[in-house]
């Protein structure tokens, strides 16, 4: 059973959709496992001023990946790469067992993007 | 009793689309068991006239689904419901005999597939015998299995995710020629399609009470006369020795009454349902990007099963329920060991469109109306999630 906070995220997801223009992005997931995820940044002076990402999963793949990228907007990069999933899953009060490689995901996929902006930034 | 009316109506608003799951009791069953609970609570066993009274009321139930069913009373066996049933039936014929190969075919319930898997584990030797894409089992693969050392073999009579319906009669006939036990899971099909045990020629069936408006935690085996069998549960001997425990009187009455209800209009009731089930095909076909799992016609009455590319299921069931609808899907997100239902892997669907299955079940609950509200709020949900997704269409 999902926490009252998971229902509530997966109800009223936040940042879902893409960015146009974007200065990173990190896709993670395969469809094997269910769950695919692609998080769109837009940074500037070293910060993230704006996070999207596309969800192809369940109730808390949905509610992680809406919950973990709040956590990260206005933060620093090196801030956003701390971010851990235990972070994310107290955040909604906890997830069951089985659904916590749905937060894992969620922090990986945001991490992937921001090894992706600075790779890009080393050429 | 008196909120029965009362907490129905309540329940209506939601609309309910889950009936291969379990259903709602049927008020006059309740009635009957009530009856029972409070008036003939005494033990079948028992010598004094509460025992007997009892287990008078036990033997017309008996009568009753064996009639119902075609079968003879003794044949009848009753168990705690379907998984007893389908243990029962595979345990007891396997630890039994000589010959040690057992034939199930790929899409069987849990209880059939997590049973053979054990079997296995313990030395038999068991083949899961393949279905093609629209769910049928392929019987002429099935027949090549079959060798001098083929004890048993097990196929559902109609399958609960997809509703495929499969060829019992046909295989019954190979098995009677070849000499083979056959044991089929009727779970799904009883009260929905005419059933006539001894016509049908199977050795051993499984029969579950909740399925048709009947209570939890009861149901039967059916053995035909004849065919030897051992025990899964030992203890005081009740059943002919075949199942020990104190007699769910209540349950084995509530059972026969469900039978006997859905008996009455049976064809009328599935040909309305089937007409409802039509109108759900039709139209969630209009969904870009949708299928139908299972075949077009071969297919239990009130059963839908869809797969949406790009959503997952356990977020549309989810959506749904907030709609009020309440289904169930096959994706790997809703179960327990994460896996895609091993029903939409064995009929080969791809697992992206596994993810976003979503069955409907109906009942004789739901109306018209429901159903067009159902139809309403689908395509919206089903954008909703699209939209949301990172696999695009």
């Amino acid at each position: 059973m999902y926490s009252k906070k998971v229902m509530e995220e997966f109800k009223n997801p936040k940042n879902i959709g893409k960015i146009e223009d974007p200065d990173a992005v990190g896709e993670v997931g395969n469809p094997i496992c269910g769950d695919m995820m692609k998080v769109y940044l837009k940074i500037k002076d070293n910060k993230i001023i704006d996070v999207k990402v596309e969800t192809f999963g369940c109730v808390s793949a949905i509610a992680t990946s809406s919950k973990a990228t709040e956590m990260v907007k206005g933060k620093t990069l090196e801030d956003a790469m701390k971010l851990t999933e235990k972070e994310v899953a107290d955040e909604l009060d906890g997830l069951p067992p089985i659904k916590f490689h749905c937060s894992v995901l969620a922090v990986k996929g945001i991490k992937k993007a921001i090894e992706n902006y600075r790779e890009k930034q080393k050429k | 009793m008196q909120n029965y009316e009362e907490r129905k109506c309540m329940q209506l608003k939601k609309i309910y689309l889950d009936n291969a799951a379990t259903t709602q009791v049927d008020e006059r069953v309740l009635e009957e068991m009530q009856r029972v609970f409070l008036e003939n609570y005494g033990n079948a066993s028992s010598l004094h006239s509460f025992g007997q009274n009892a287990l008078e009321e036990m033997e017309k139930s008996r009568e009753k689904i064996a009639r119902i069913l075609g079968a003879k009373p003794k044949e009848i066996y009753f168990t705690s419901g379907g998984t007893e049933s389908n243990n029962a039936a595979i345990k007891g014929i396997m630890n039994l005999n000589e010959k040690n190969k057992l034939i199930v075919s790929s899409i069987e319930h849990p209880s059939i597939i997590k049973t053979a898997e054990y079997l296995k584990e313990k030395g038999k030797k068991v083949f899961f015998a393949q279905v093609n894409e629209k769910g049928i089992i392929k019987i002429d693969e099935l027949e090549k299995q079959i060798d001098s050392n083929t004890s048993l073999i097990s196929v559902m009579h109609s399958n609960n995710e997809i509703g495929s319906i499969q060829p019992i009669k046909e295989i019954a006939e190979m098995c009677e020629t070849k000499k083979v036990l056959f044991h089929s899971d009727i779970v799904q099909s009883t009260a929905k399609i005419k059933i006539d045990l001894n016509k049908l020629n199977l050795n051993l069936a499984s029969v579950s009470g909740h399925k048709f408006y009947g209570p939890k935690g009861v149901g039967l085996l059916f053995v035909k006369e004849g065919t030897k069998i051992e025990p899964l549960i030992h203890g005081g001997g009740q059943e002919k020795k075949i199942r020990s425990g104190t007699e769910n009187i209540p349950g084995i009455v509530g059972l026969a009454k469900a039978l006997e209800l859905t008996e009455e209009n049976r064809e009328q009731e599935m040909n309305r349902q089937e007409k409802l089930r039509d109108k759900l095909i039709k139209g969630l076909n209009e969904i870009k990007k949708s299928k139908l799992n299972g075949h077009e016609t071969k297919r239990l009455a009130n059963n839908v099963n869809f797969s949406f590319f790009g959503v997952e299921g356990e977020a549309l069931i989810t959506l749904l329920d907030f709609e009020g609808i309440q289904a169930s899907t096959g994706s790997a997100c809703s179960s327990k060991n994460l896996k895609i239902s091993h029903v939409l892997e064995a009929i080969g669907l791809d697992h992206i469109w596994a993810h976003g299955s979503l069955r409907l079940s109906l009942g004789k609950n739901n109306t018209e109306k429901e159903i067009d509200y159902t139809l309403e709020k689908i395509p919206l949900v089903v954008e909703k999630l699209r939209k949301m997704s990172s696999v695009k269409i």
